[in-house]
């Protein structure tokens, strides 16, 4: 096991490399989420507000 | 022909609806194939005979970099189709897909530079790769900062696409320029993907993580496209009934 | 829109871009001083020594050369649409294409040639021998050519943005590397003594790409920009 870790001798540059590529998949993955929330939950607000969506707009 | 399909895609609940629906297509099958590729990569695949265990890199530096390319690729499209048709949507998607395409250039220079260090000694040298790469960041962050420097967004979304298309065409002139400038000065480039013969173990896992990549890139492009759709169309009607 | 009107409409803008040059001397004459006060910065800041310099001379010569050009871009349609003049552009009839590169014509009139002249001085301080002096000249009229028509497309593009400065440069620098790539290679081979047809080609392909596509380019951000 602590041969796997050890990446005969370069985990210091494989690890951080992995560690780099996973916190990019990770971070743009929530980031787009989180987008996805609040816009939703901007869009409930506009709606609970009484704004009535005008219906001429829904096809642009 | 039928082009209603083709119009469809100009429809914004449409898209909004249909990208729900394809996430889980993207995500789920990405997630298998990097998790698949990961262990095929870093336990199956035996150490390169001259590399070690240090190729193992290429399992995250080579999609990366593909995906800082490819999604510039994709940008640029989207741009186009919205320039020609006037579809927003179109380029709600090239909008989507600047910040994920910048995150992966980075990533791609910073495994390029782990992997030099052990390799050459040191943690940059101007690889051709490398340095197009480099470029590229560049091309993505004009083409976020016009966007962030213009108030108005159909005119954001119209000349960031010029600017797009106009990188498209510079691109392969760029990469080719800086392979030139590299075959001059002679600079070591250990960053061979090309090699003539991969043993299938060692280059099944790069492909998985190929695939992988893309679909998962296909993921958060729909997620971010449903989250800018819905802010581009708030004042529609369709919205009211998509959220409640 | 016939063809010798197109004409006549592109004449009419370069003799006009020209003659307000002549009213506003400082601006042509600034970038120029901003070249020969960057080149100078490198024998104070790096050696005197000729031999030293004539290494660096290439690279030195073209990021100075990039940068001056650069200066002058900001005014290069932002006075044109304030005033109006570019509306009357659009509305005039003529192709907006074609009167945009008359007008990134008599930018390069005004800064890119100048500048290719002014090199020989310049080269001469950093050690350039005067035999690579005619390689290096036409190498800096190709290459200032395909500076000046990038730039009119990023100029064009900030149109519409609240601030150029800055962003005008990220845009159009990534823009010019091949250009300063091939001029710089071409630069070293002029003061080597050396053949330098391979580099002018391909100087000389940038710039007849940059001429079909980059007033296409240019004329679509105006239009984008003047909304």
């Amino acid at each position: 096991m602590s041969d796997f870790f050890s990446m005969g001798g370069y985990a210091l540059f494989l690890w951080p490399a992995y560690a780099v590529t996973l916190l990019a998949i990770v971070v743009n993955v929530y980031t787009a989420r989180r987008d996805l929330q609040s816009a939703r939950m901007e869009a409930r607000r506009r709606l609970s507000a009484g704004s009535p969506g005008d219906p001429g707009r829904g096809q642009s | 022909m039928d082009w209603t399909w083709f119009h469809k895609f100009g429809s914004p609940p449409h898209v909004y609806r249909l990208a729900g629906v394809l996430t889980p297509w993207f995500a789920w099958p990405a997630a298998l194939l990097i998790l698949g590729a990961l262990y095929g990569g870093l336990v199956l695949a035996p150490p390169d005979y001259q590399q070690g265990d240090g190729f193992r890199i290429i399992y995250v530096h080579a999609p990366s970099a593909w995906l800082a390319v490819m999604i510039y690729a994709v940008m640029a499209t989207a741009a186009g189709v919205g320039l020609i048709w006037r579809m927003k949507v179109a380029h709600a998607v090239a909008a989507s897909c600047a910040g994920v395409g910048a995150w992966f250039t980075v990533v791609s220079l910073l495994t390029g530079m782990l992997w030099g260090k052990p390799m050459w000694g040191t943690y940059w040298v101007w690889d051709p790769r490398l340095t197009a790469q480099l470029i590229l960041l560049f091309l993505y962050l004009g083409f976020m900062g016009l966007r962030a420097s213009i108030d108005d967004l159909s005119r954001a979304d119209r000349a960031s696409a010029v600017l797009a298309l106009v990188g498209v065409v510079n691109l392969p002139i760029i990469r080719y320029s800086v392979e030139w400038w590299n075959s001059i000065h002679q600079a070591p480039s250990v960053m061979k993907m090309d090699r003539p013969s991969m043993p299938f173990d060692m280059l099944a896992p790069l492909l998985a993580m190929l695939l992988g990549f893309t679909l998962y890139f296909g993921a958060v492009l729909l997620i971010r496209l449903r989250a800018e759709i819905l802010r581009r169309e708030r004042n529609a009607s369709w919205i009211r009934e998509e959220l409640t | 829109m016939s063809a010798p009107g197109m004409v006549r409409a592109a004449a009419w803008v370069v003799q006009r871009d020209l003659r307000l040059a002549t009213r506003r001397p400082a601006q042509v004459l600034q970038p120029l001083a901003f070249f020969a006060v960057v080149t100078l910065l490198f024998p104070l800041g790096y050696t005197p020594e000729l031999a030293k310099l004539r290494a660096i001379a290439p690279g030195v010569l073209w990021v100075a050369a990039l940068l001056a050009s650069m200066l002058a871009l900001e005014s290069l349609f932002r006075e044109d649409a304030e005033d109006g003049t570019l509306e009357q552009f659009v509305v005039s009839g003529q192709p907006l294409t074609i009167l945009l590169l008359a007008k990134t014509a008599t930018h390069w009139l005004l800064t890119g040639l100048p500048l290719t002249l002014m090199a020989p001085l310049v080269g001469g301080a950093l050690g350039v021998p005067f035999a690579a002096l005619g390689g290096i000249l036409s190498a800096l009229v190709l290459g200032t050519i395909s500076l000046s028509l990038i730039g009119a497309v990023g100029a064009g593009l900030t149109l519409a943005s609240r601030r150029g400065g800055v962003l005008l440069s990220l845009l159009t620098l990534p823009l010019a590397v091949p250009v300063l790539i091939f001029g710089a290679r071409a630069t070293e081979l002029a003061i080597a003594g050396d053949s330098l047809t391979g580099p002018l080609y391909l100087l000389g392909a940038v710039a007849v790409l940059g001429i079909t596509l980059a007033p296409l380019a240019a004329a679509a951000a105006v239009r984008i920009g003047l909304e």
